[in-house]
């Protein structure tokens, strides 16, 4: 991709902004997805309402946070709760269209992992654990997950299932009494995957242009089932690059070196 | 009934060793002030409780202060791990910790139950997720109304509650505003509650509905200007992100961690030394 006016992780965050509608109520992890979903606020859905779990609602920030609750959030949210009323008024409440989740691991069935590698009382890598995701995952309506693409993340068995997704397949997400969508959508700075309607495992839809489907195979930990009508991803646009470079940089002036 | 005291004093009195302790604090308002003199004063076999440890646990666990750590996110938020954690969970240094591990959800609900003197928190969670396979107080429930099964968890009563917050008047009444987090509901939940305040005011003029902790509901009011650093007090300074960031390679290897921990909070007596003695070398690396 080094000829291009872009890198992988713009075309990424680009991708995933694309992905949430004007009006939208979205629950926002920190990270990839945080970024995602303000350049999207910033660019074609400027009625997004970006719900951190800190408590804040409506939030605008100029900046990205760098963490889930910078007084940035607070300062321009339309209301500001207890973390105790956002979990059970307004996630649990069934108040959020799209909860957008990073992971440190995904299996096919859209899964993830954010806290073993290894094992559970000897892991090799302590994660930072579940936070809000458990419950974002099964409470909102559905799950857009965003995180690079490769062999240690996308895996063939997760370590630890932090917070579900398509469980093994079909129905039985269904069968364990989730009544919500689940992960509808998977962005990665590879390509764009969504759930096959039956089976319900990652089915690679569109490939960001340059990347061909080698490439995210050998970045797939599992055998990747690849659509008989595969999209090119429309590379990011003058405007949207314009506004996340901006985003980018107004942020890294804010945190006092680079974001 | 609220006393303003020292925090040197507050500490001596209500946190004992062996005490389960939550210092809450969302991002906003964290304790760290109080989390030092607890570090200064040597308590061991604590239980902590917290839904997000970042620096504040990361130090008091890598002194040794902790055998078990009740949490739903541990990490230097948007920075990557907290090593003292996991040096303490992966190598059991300087002492083995015990987990007890939750989802954000199930936290907020147990403080909310301790709060309301309920023995147990019942929310609709932990669906699919491998967690109760790992932590036993996660059960369940079934509802007597619908049948749908739900989740529980007991309520958190911690012994010692400490906060931080924007003011106090001078009789020990309290308010916080901005992210709140669960910090009213910790206070309400535990046996004793240590608050540090930003300043002492005549009179709060808080408006109605504002987060305000009667003074009967707190045991200990200390003034403890600028003693959230490097998390924020909103409406007085703003969360030092770049202290978050030079925190990183400070804690990744053990002795850079002491020593700079022997420099800098063993070595001053209170929060003022101590944020005097950051002023006289870089610590924004």
């Amino acid at each position: 991709m080094h000829d291009r006016a872009y890198t992988a992780d713009e075309m990424m965050t680009v991708a995933a902004a694309r992905a949430l509608k004007d009006g939208t109520v979205c629950f926002v992890g920190i990270g990839l997805p945080s970024a995602a979903a303000n350049l999207a606020r910033l660019t074609h859905a400027p009625d997004i309402v970006l719900i951190y779990e800190s408590g804040t609602i409506g939030t605008k920030p100029n900046v990205l946070p760098l963490s889930i609750g910078d007084g940035e959030l607070a300062e321009t949210a339309d209301a500001v709760v207890s973390v105790p009323e956002m979990f059970r008024y307004w996630l649990q409440g069934g108040r959020i269209d799209v909860g957008f989740l990073g992971a440190a691991q995904l299996d096919r069935f859209g899964n993830i992992n954010t806290t073993v590698i290894g094992p559970y009382d000897k892991p090799k890598v302590r994660l930072p654990g579940a936070g809000g995701a458990p419950e974002i995952a099964t409470s909102a309506h559905e799950i857009f997950i965003m995180l690079r693409q490769g062999p240690r993340a996308f895996v063939d068995k997760l370590d630890f299932v932090t917070s579900v997704g398509f469980a093994t397949g079909g129905d039985s997400r269904v069968r364990l009494g989730v009544a919500t969508r689940g992960p509808t959508l998977v962005v990665s700075d590879l390509g764009i995957l969504t759930p096959d309607p039956e089976t319900r495992e990652l089915t690679l839809t569109s490939l960001h242009p340059g990347v061909d489907v080698e490439r995210a195979r050998a970045a797939t930990g599992w055998p990747l089932k690849v659509a008989a009508r595969l999209d090119t991803t429309p590379p990011p646009t003058p405007d949207e690059l314009e506004a996340l470079r901006a985003l980018n940089q107004r942020t890294a002036r804010a945190h006092g070196s680079d974001a | 009934m609220a006393e303003i005291v020292s925090l040197r004093d507050a500490v001596a009195n209500l946190i004992k060793d062996g005490d389960s302790v939550a210092m809450e604090g969302f991002t906003h308002l964290i304790p760290h002030a109080a989390g030092h003199e607890v570090i200064r004063q040597g308590r061991r076999d604590l239980t902590l409780i917290r839904m997000t440890p970042d620096m504040i646990y990361d130090q008091m666990i890598g002194m040794g202060c902790a055998r078990k750590l009740v949490f739903s996110w541990g990490g230097n938020p948007g920075v990557g791990s907290l090593h003292r954690l996991r040096d303490a969970v992966e190598q059991g240094w300087p002492a083995p910790l015990a987990l007890e591990e939750h989802s954000h959800a199930a936290m907020a609900n147990a403080y909310d139950a301790g709060a309301a003197g309920l023995p147990f928190a019942v929310l609709r969670g932990y669906l699919g997720t491998d967690l109760p396979a790992h932590n036993k107080t996660i059960k369940s429930v079934i509802c007597p109304y619908t049948g749908e099964k739900l989740a529980t968890v007991p309520a958190l009563r911690p012994d010692v509650a400490v906060i931080h917050a924007q003011k106090a008047d001078r009789r020990g009444n309290v308010l916080l505003w901005g992210i709140v987090g669960v910090q009213k509901e910790a206070v309400l939940a535990a046996k004793r509650a240590i608050v540090t305040v930003e300043e002492i005011v005549d009179a709060l003029d808080a408006p109605p509905n504002a987060v305000v902790l009667p003074r009967w509901t707190v045991d200990a009011v200390c003034l403890e200007p600028g003693g959230a650093h490097p998390s924020y007090a909103q409406g007085y300074y703003k969360r030092d992100n770049a202290f978050y960031k030079a925190w990183d390679p400070i804690a990744r290897e053990r002795d850079t961690f002491l020593d700079w921990m022997k420099r800098h909070v063993l070595g001053t007596d209170t929060f003022a030394e101590y944020r005097a003695s950051l002023g006289r070398e870089t610590v924004h690396a």
